[in-house]
């Protein structure tokens, strides 16, 4: 039986398509800096540090982790790197939690961090092998023919995704920290702007941001002496699968439903749509928001475009199941932070401390992150209470 | 400008290549050393029959090796596809053009490649088309054997048989 653990601190830079005040060690201090002031700690109160990011390829820094220990705090203590693609600040932030609830920390600090604009993140994602024909075409050639089987599947109407842009652009309009600031983006906007990858536009794709994101996680002790409220974890789970199988439901990842499943049930979770005040979900691309719906059991298969369509997951129409109240990855994508992000977020939200996109008494939500080829899951779940 | 005033370089460019041998393996060499000949080979899974191209030597779905070597047609069903508009640098293909999730009569799964020699607005699901190979000199340990794939003037396969059909084109 796993040991209670609760976020205690949260830190976040702001979002950017180029930050050229800070380098990496720079970067990723300013994230940690933050969640230690919002925990009011020190550097000497941290037992060990876990740092994720997206593939070295990206920065073309390999094993930016030796290099990062100074900028955070840690020569002489424990580190680990975490890799898990997309899904990585997802991962990394389990694995902090996992050092607490084992028992073999009191304190951890967790950070991950993109730094798109030293980066390029569409090639380093498009290196040519021989056994596949190089297309070059970034993620949106690989994600666009499965959002397509989504659209024959469900008969989703086809402003689904474009409704899903807009609600995210004007969460992310409530946030300081997003990076797309949007709070006048019309439907028409969306849909009049270029077509990239077929159905999907240019303000259905998520941006390429600068960025880092911190957590500081304590044992049950430590976090009853918290000066905020701390956020308390209810379940943790990850799961995976291969690229590539006979049968694969690319669209609806046998690993996903998997991962739900494991996550709801050690929270206790039996209706995510009823159970959750909020959630902040991994859509990087618009129409991954009705496909997780699914997913993640919010809506029946076929169905979630529905639930985007009648405003339930939106702030401002006032809905039921508010979903990336933050703006989400379609407002801001450092894209190792991102799935970080999305646990921090609703870590803010139990702790009733996320401003103008604050989910009124919000107690128990679900952060989730996915990557590679959909096919790694990272989930939580925190609560205001310990149970 | 005294040196006081000077602006601080932040960054600079400083390009480092990396040159890679790809060492196959036991299973992409066999596949590589077929395609060199013109032949698009699978493997078939021995517990759930599967048939993989390209194969990396295992099934994903039942954990186990793959060893039978099975010949496929180079005649394919669309499984899903998209249009890419998105200008790349470097790219040397010009867009608007068509990526599609193929599956070649035979195989179980798919794979990705260009489709060419078609209308893109009338590219669709369960479309037949057949791989256009580059001149016979030319091939190498190399997918890119095939230059794309281009419509076939049969009916479409419905959905619940793509990825289904035998190697000759029937249903499995
Ligand atoms: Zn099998």
């Amino acid at each position: 039986m796993a040991n209670l653990a609760a976020v205690v601190g949260i830190g976040q830079t702001s979002y950017t398509t180029k930050r050229e005040d800070v380098s990496i060690a720079g970067l990723v201090r300013e994230a940690a800096v933050n969640a230690l002031e919002d925990a009011d700690l020190t550097w000497n109160d941290i037992d060990a540090v876990i740092l994720g990011k997206a593939p070295d390829m990206f920065e073309g820094v390999i094993m930016p982790e030796v290099y990062l220990t100074d900028a955070l705090g840690c020569n002489g203590k424990p580190m680990i790197r975490v890799h898990t693609a997309g899904s990585v600040g997802g991962s990394t932030a389990l694995v902090a939690a996992s050092h607490v609830q084992s028992g073999m920390f009191k304190r951890v600090l967790t950070v991950s961090f993109e730094k798109q604009s030293e980066s390029n993140a569409m090639w380093a994602l498009s290196n040519p092998q021989p056994f596949s024909t190089h297309l070059n075409a970034g993620a949106g050639g690989y994600f666009a023919p499965i959002i397509r089987e989504y659209l024959r599947r469900s008969n989703a109407p086809y402003d689904a995704g474009i409704k899903v842009a807009v609600k995210d652009r004007l969460h992310g309009a409530r946030n300081p920290l997003a990076h797309l600031q949007k709070p006048d983006i019309t439907m028409q906007e969306v849909e009049e702007s270029f077509m990239l990858w077929d159905p999907l536009r240019y303000l259905e794709c998520c941006p390429s941001s600068d960025g880092a994101c911190a957590m500081v996680i304590a044992d049950e002790e430590l976090a009853k002496k918290s000066p905020k409220p701390p956020a308390w974890i209810r379940g943790v789970a990850m799961r995976s699968e291969p690229t590539m199988y006979a049968g694969r439901n690319e669209v609806n990842p046998q690993a996903g439903r998997d991962c739900a499943a494991d996550v709801y049930k050690q929270a206790g979770v039996s209706n995510p749509r009823k159970d959750f005040d909020c959630a902040e979900v991994y859509v990087p691309f618009s129409w991954y928001e009705p496909m997780w719906l699914e997913n993640l059991g919010f809506a029946p298969e076929g169905e979630g475009w529905k639930l985007t369509m009648e405003g339930a997951t939106s702030l401002d129409e006032n809905g039921d199941i508010p979903w990336n109240c933050s703006g989400g990855v379609l407002s801001s994508n450092p894209i190792g932070a991102s799935g970080m992000i999305r646990f921090a977020e609703v870590a803010r939200q139990v702790r009733g401390d996320a401003g103008e996109h604050q989910v009124d008494g919000a107690k128990l939500a679900l952060g989730h992150a996915y990557g590679g080829g959909a096919q790694f899951f990272a989930m939580w779940v925190v609560g205001s209470q310990k149970s | 400008m005294s040196e006081e005033e000077q602006e601080m370089i932040t960054k600079v460019e400083a390009p480092v290549y990396l040159k890679y041998n790809f060492t196959a393996g036991s299973a992409p060499t066999r596949f590589l050393a077929q395609i060199k000949k013109g032949v698009l080979a699978g493997q078939r899974c021995p517990k759930c029959l599967a048939v993989y191209i390209p194969t990396r030597g295992s099934c994903g779905r039942c954990g186990v090796p793959t060893v039978e070597e099975v010949e496929l047609s180079d005649k394919a069903t669309v499984q899903s596809f998209t249009i890419v508009s998105i200008p790349i640098p470097n790219n040397p293909i010009e867009p608007p053009f068509i990526i599609a999730n193929v599956v070649p009569d035979g195989a179980n799964v798919s794979f990705i490649h260009l489709m060419s020699e078609c209308v893109n607005e009338e590219v669709h699901i369960g479309q037949r088309v057949q791989a256009v190979w580059k001149p016979e000199d030319e091939w190498g340990y190399s997918m890119d054997n095939i230059r794309y794939f281009k419509p076939l003037d049969e009916p479409d396969v419905p959905i619940e048989l793509i990825g289904k059909l035998t190697v000759t084109g029937e249903e499995g």
